[in-house]
């Protein structure tokens, strides 16, 4: 049996649910241990239980920057231990810790995979590029763990029915210049569903032409009870903050039904969304490449559509 | 303060992107240009420089082909450039990447190196966070605001729910977000003067780092495609498609 390590970083005193998602993977590779970065607790360590994790290697960073300090250890416990596969999600401590990890070890990382498997003394991996046209295979070969940075939602998030992991507590060295601290915690506060949950995500990009009319998205939003997304544009512009983000860069969703205002689907938004069950998408141009995945396109500008539509909405 | 800033050269991000039909390496053309992303990190490290009393200099790895996206860059006002070009380096993965910056960036000298959160066209999204930890220096990532001087770093880091304050003392890595500063447009002045900046050229062999590839990239095939949905003219009666649809799909 192949021993498979998944790093899963505590959010809201929970695992991480990219951290879950690789653990319906991990199991069907090998052994599972969880590298679990956070406070813990016994119904966390449960949760990875149930999810297919036989052991849990435990890190507290407390209000230390995890990188480094997890990073130096995970280093530690692999030349004691040898695993053949270390799981990431691309998300943002993850990849700081993997990146550090990899540099320390000496070893390659495959980043933005879809898929993984290990096939002999390889790891091989599925990548979509090109915004999601094309699916790239890569494969590492040589010296474990191979270490692949996976994207969130590419595994269903699946319970295991297994029993309480045993739990061992992962000392973190002293990283010396290396070290940074985390001296407070910010959350943007966000009314209605989570972008990542949501069944209905409406989002707006560049063509809405201003922040001001960001404002027609979150009435639409409110009415269908939808998260609001955006892309990167309008975002690097400031018009939203940047937890809104959907893409490349952001978040990656899969609702039921996307509706895109303004949007002319460059790449890296649509890696972030093309995967959702039905598209709607509004834009000016004809030929924009969002129209490319929509199932129902409306070429026109969305300061005629998003008023009526919203007011068609309203008066149900 | 010495600051440098990494940046990238890559092909126009606005044309398609061709691979080599048998290694699945990117095509770079002679004229790439500047990774749209790196010009906050350009300026991020002017105003920190102008603030602190200091230089910014530019460290790229890659073909450099006619030098125009690093010019780019020192027409914003940087003061000189290393540039790392090897035919060897071709379809490096990050690990080389990072090895290679790391050790042009020890041979400058640095107080503070600023990078990008990932590059445009190769998107592993790990360079910052390996060259940190090959310098052994904190990784200050994902950074949306930023503060530097007196020996120390203060940064916003993007979290998925909001943003964390972090600090760490200097040397240290800090990588932006497109955003974290509003970039500046090259004077003519600048470009003028860029003409005439110092760019030094180095090999991976000057560096002492080794080239052996560790990734392979064996087969690229067309996604399956998406079945073709209904595109339609808005006649100003579009928006009752889209009310349809939604009943249909039983959002409303």
């Amino acid at each position: 049996m192949a021993s498979v390590w998944v790093f899963i970083e505590e959010e809201d005193g929970a695992p991480a649910t990219v951290g879950l998602e690789l653990l319906t993977k991990a199991r069907s590779l090998g052994d599972v241990t969880v590298v679990y970065s956070g406070p813990g607790s016994d119904q966390a360590f449960a949760t990875l239980g149930e999810h297919g994790a036989a052991r849990v290697l435990h890190a507290d960073p407390g209000d230390a920057l995890p990188s480094a300090p997890v990073a130096a250890a995970i280093a530690a416990r692999c030349e004691s231990e040898a695993p053949d596969l270390i799981l990431f999600g691309q998300t943002y401590t993850d990849r700081d810790v993997a990146g550090r990890l990899a540099a320390r070890l000496g070893r390659s990382v495959l980043s933005n995979a879809s898929d993984v498997e290990l096939r002999d003394e390889a790891v091989v991996t599925t990548h979509e590029i090109s915004g999601g046209t094309q699916i790239a295979t890569a494969e590492v070969a040589g010296e474990k763990p191979h270490i692949v940075l996976v994207r969130p939602k590419s595994f269903p998030v699946e319970p295991a029915g297994g029993g309480a992991p045993q739990v061992e507590k992962l000392d973190l060295p002293d990283v010396g210049r290396s070290a940074a601290r985390i001296v407070e915690h910010h959350v943007e506060e966000r009314e209605g569903p989570q972008l990542e949950d949501a069944a209905v995500i409406v989002s707006g990009g560049r063509g809405l032409g201003s922040a001001e009319a960001f404002g027609m998205v979150e009435r639409l939003a409110k009415l269908l009870n939808a998260a609001t997304g955006a892309t990167r544009a309008i975002v690097d512009a400031g018009w939203v903050p940047y937890a809104m983000q959907v893409g490349q860069t952001g978040k990656t969703v899969k609702p039921d039904v996307y509706i895109a205002c303004g949007i002319s689907g460059a790449m890296q938004h649509l890696v972030g969304m093309k995967d959702s069950k039905t598209i709607i998408a509004i834009n000016k141009d004809p030929d924009a490449p969002i129209f490319s995945i929509a199932d129902l396109g409306i070429v026109g500008d969305v300061h005629n559509v998003l008023p009526k539509l919203i007011e068609a909405l309203e008066n149900r | 303060m010495q600051v440098v800033v990494c940046v990238k050269q890559i092909p126009d991000p606005s044309g398609t992107y061709t691979l080599d039909p048998e290694t699945h390496f990117l095509v770079r053309p002679d004229e790439q240009v500047l990774d749209d992303t790196d010009r906050y990190g350009v300026e991020m490290g002017l105003q920190i420089a102008q603030a602190h009393g200091g230089s910014v200099t530019l460290v790229s790895m890659g073909p450099k082909g006619s030098m125009q996206g690093i010019r780019q860059a020192l027409a914003m006002g940087a003061d000189r450039a290393v540039v790392v070009d090897d035919a060897d380096l071709k379809g490096s993965d990050a690990l080389t990447t990072a090895q290679v910056l790391a050790a042009a960036i020890q041979r400058t000298g640095f107080d503070l190196v600023i990078t990008g959160t990932e590059s445009t066209d190769g998107y592993s999204g790990v360079v910052p966070q390996m060259l940190a930890e090959l310098l052994d220096v904190p990784a200050l990532t994902y950074a949306t605001e930023v503060e530097a001087g007196d020996g120390k770093v203060t940064i916003n880091r993007q979290t998925s729910a909001g943003y964390d304050v972090v600090e760490a003392s200097l040397p240290a890595v800090v990588s932006v977000t497109a955003g974290v500063v509003e970039p500046r447009y090259p004077t003519f002045k600048g470009i003028m003067d860029a003409k005439k900046k110092e760019v030094e050229e180095l090999t991976a062999s000057d560096l002492g780092v080794d080239t052996s590839l560790r990734q392979r990239v064996t087969a690229v095939e067309p996604a399956p495609e998406r079945e073709a949905g209904v595109k339609i003219e808005d006649d100003g009666e579009a928006h009752l498609k889209v009310v349809e649809l939604l009943q249909q799909k039983k959002v409303i």
